[in-house]
């Protein structure tokens, strides 16, 4: 089948749908996802097509919403718990952390939880402190969760159904930043298997390592680079657990330059853990410190202008790019 | 009963036990498996000191019993007689809290977190509420591709203040969804009597606020447990929830290490009189069901059946150390990385 030209929003749609028609135990569990929906558009139609057994719209109740897939994952359903901002995780962090996560192992292997939470997060829209926030690190920490961050429309598929066929509780957290955006579906080509993060650019200089929407920023700083003579790498993790780090080493020890980029806070974020285990793995190869460039240590303002600047842009990632392949500081670093 | 039934009885714990005596010698045997357990501890055997037994609380066997092959159920930290209730394996079970390879988990959940899928059992839970919503996602399974099946959730009256069960009830009463609530109340969140963490102290009308069918037993009278038990699970097998309180008496302390400083003597005392086992076995000898003879025998019964669990425990070997990383995710996917391989990694390359 040919690719189509669609947006990352229409993309995970089909995704669910098209899960839908291929297994029968699929069902959407969550708030708006059904008559509304969804709170971005993105099960619209579903609940038509399913019926309400399938597409349950569900009170406002996020602990009890993921703990009703737990038990139905458990019982040999494919639940799809839709949390409608990845900042409700606070209130449903027992259920992910404690319940789903756990107890394949506690229980001695007998009793999988194969869920998938979608959820989104990210800033762009002035949805202030507590609908902004990009909180993946919280389930990177936590072992027995698989975690995904589609950037592109192709993957936004992909990652989805991929999720789906996993035996275990997958978190997609997609970007809310991103659902408007177009690209290419080909229902039949993903980016990379699961597991494997994909090259999006590639260069000679330096690694930038990203994932999520940072990847559109950091694909139009080597755009800038480029300009200058500086060619760079661009890897989109795509899947942060399961990741295959070997494409990362390669390119590292190649480059011997390389930045992590994350929209969310820096401190105790998942940049920084990649950069981390690149110095433990490329130490030998790196000529530069291992950078990360990631959002303020700040709550997320609702100014569209405080909000902008409290995250990576293309400028600020070109800037320290340049630093590392060059050692020239920026004008306002120097 | 025959002498043929008797031996039957004897012979084997089966899965449904209808009747009072097979009530009576599935209570004995709960009490008989939780004093072991509570010995396992002091012989320096079990896997820790959390261990939270249900002694006192075994008129949920009334509940168990009132269940089907094929439901399932979620239980609590103080779950052990639930399981037992549902035909779980006491040596396993032993095993399990001694944190031993033969346990049902292999060591790696213990007292706290015994499961068993096969015979419905979807976990029990040390967040107190924590696997409550499972069996509204168990009854969904059950409305949409089940075959009449329900699930029960155990918990205690501590349970009863959090969130997370009135959100489960609010769904299985909207959602119609084939699921009981069970709350054993033993009186005590820990060391807080109930009287102490409620405001108002009536449990059955905060479910029946929502739409469900409520009820509340005796916890010492497991024949009344039973009976409110047979309509709750005929109703919710028709898609009307509901909700049970078992109103017991919580022996001893809340775990192995807790003398109970938070209440009087006296008031134990008084407590332990409301004893399921003494009222059933009474209720047996004086309407003739059984004659004191064929309870000693089930009291003998269950005794050896314990013991044997005990040192079947003991004796069963620990857990290879490398059986850790196994179980984080489904064998068929990527394992976590053990330190010592990613480190030798590491090292390596760097002697290159």
């Amino acid at each position: 089948m040919a690719a189509i030209e669609t947006t990352y929003r229409d993309a995970v749609r089909l995704a669910l749908r098209d899960a839908m028609r291929d297994d029968a135990t699929v069902f959407l569990i969550g708030e708006e996802v059904g008559l509304y929906g969804g709170a971005y558009g993105v099960t619209k139609g579903l609940i038509e097509e399913f019926g309400a057994e399938r597409v349950m719209d569900a009170p406002i109740s996020e602990p009890a919403i993921i703990g009703a897939a737990i038990g139905a994952a458990m019982t040999g359903l494919r639940p799809v718990a839709e949390l409608m901002y990845v900042d409700f995780a606070g209130m449903v962090m027992d259920q992910l952390a404690n319940q789903a996560a756990k107890s394949r192992y506690m229980f001695g292997g007998q009793i999988g939880v194969p869920m998938v939470l979608r959820t989104q997060g990210g800033t762009g829209r002035s949805a202030a402190a507590q609908h902004s926030q990009s909180l993946e690190a919280w389930m990177h920490h936590v072992p027995g969760l698989r975690l995904v961050m589609p950037a592109t429309v192709n993957d936004a598929y992909h990652l989805l159904r991929d999720a789906l066929r996993q035996p275990d509780p997958v978190v997609v957290i997609e970007h809310k930043g991103l659902y408007a955006a177009k690209g290419s579906l080909d229902v039949e080509a993903p980016d990379a298997p699961w597991g494997q993060p994909k090259l999006r650019r590639s260069g000679d200089d330096l690694t930038i390592i990203t994932y999520s929407r940072m990847v559109l920023e950091a694909l139009e700083a080597a755009d800038q680079l480029a300009a200058d003579g500086v060619s760079a790498d661009v890897i989109d993790l795509r899947c942060l657990n399961p990741l295959d780090d070997a494409l990362l080493v390669e390119r590292v020890s190649r480059t011997g330059r390389a930045m992590v980029v994350t929209e969310a806070a820096l401190t105790g974020s998942v940049a920084s853990d990649i950069a981390a285990r690149l110095q433990e793995t490329c130490f030998d190869w790196l000529e530069e410190p291992v950078l990360r460039l990631g959002g303020e240590d700040i709550p997320i303002p609702v100014s569209p202008a405080l909000e902008r600047g409290s995250i990576p842009s293309a400028a600020l990632i070109a800037d320290v790019a340049r630093w590392l392949v060059t050692r020239e500081a920026p004008a306002w670093a120097a | 009963m025959t002498q043929h039934a008797r031996d039957q009885e004897r012979a084997s714990p089966p899965l449904r036990n209808d009747g009072p005596l097979a009530r009576y010698r599935m209570m004995r045997r709960i009490r008989s498996f939780e004093e072991r357990v509570g010995e396992l501890f002091l012989r320096g055997e079990s896997a820790g000191s959390m261990l939270h037994l249900s002694i006192g609380e075994e008129a949920v066997v009334g509940l168990t019993d009132a269940m089907e092959e094929g439901d399932t159920f979620t239980t609590h930290h103080r779950g052990h007689g639930v399981f037992i209730g549902r035909g779980g394996d006491p040596a396993r079970m032993m095993a399990e809290i001694a944190g031993k390879a033969g346990g049902y988990c292999r060591g790696k959940g213990g007292s706290m977190h015994i499961a068993d899928r096969a015979l419905g059992h979807l976990g029990a839970n040390a967040i107190v509420g924590g696997g409550i919503p499972h069996v509204v996602g168990a009854g969904i399974t059950a409305r949409n591709i089940g075959a009449g099946r329900i699930s029960v959730a155990f918990f205690g009256d501590g349970a009863m203040s959090q969130g997370i069960l009135y959100e489960s009830m609010n769904m299985a009463a909207l959602w119609r969804l084939p699921v009981i609530f069970c709350c054993i109340n033993n009186q005590y969140g820990m060391g807080t009597r109930v009287d102490r963490s409620a405001g108002r102290v009536d449990f059955a009308a905060r479910a029946e606020a929502f739409g469900l069918h409520a009820a509340k037993a005796d916890g010492a009278d497991v024949e009344a447990v039973h009976a409110r038990s047979l309509q709750l699970v005929q109703a919710a097998r028709a898609g009307e929830p509901g909700f049970l309180e078992i109103d017991a008496y919580r022996f001893f302390g809340h775990a192995r290490m807790d003398k109970s400083p938070y209440r009087t003597a006296e008031e134990e005392a008084e407590g332990r009189k409301r004893d399921p086992l003494a009222v059933a076995r009474a209720r047996l000898a004086e309407t003739g069901v059984a004659s004191d003879d064929d309870l000693k025998a089930i009291d003998v019964g269950a005794a050896a059946e314990m013991d044997a669990a005990l040192a079947h425990a003991i004796a069963d070997s620990a857990p290879p150390l490398a059986s850790m990383f196994e179980d984080v995710f489904d064998a068929s996917t990527c394992a976590p990385e053990p330190q010592s391989v990613r480190l030798a990694r590491v090292l390596s390359e760097a002697r290159r």
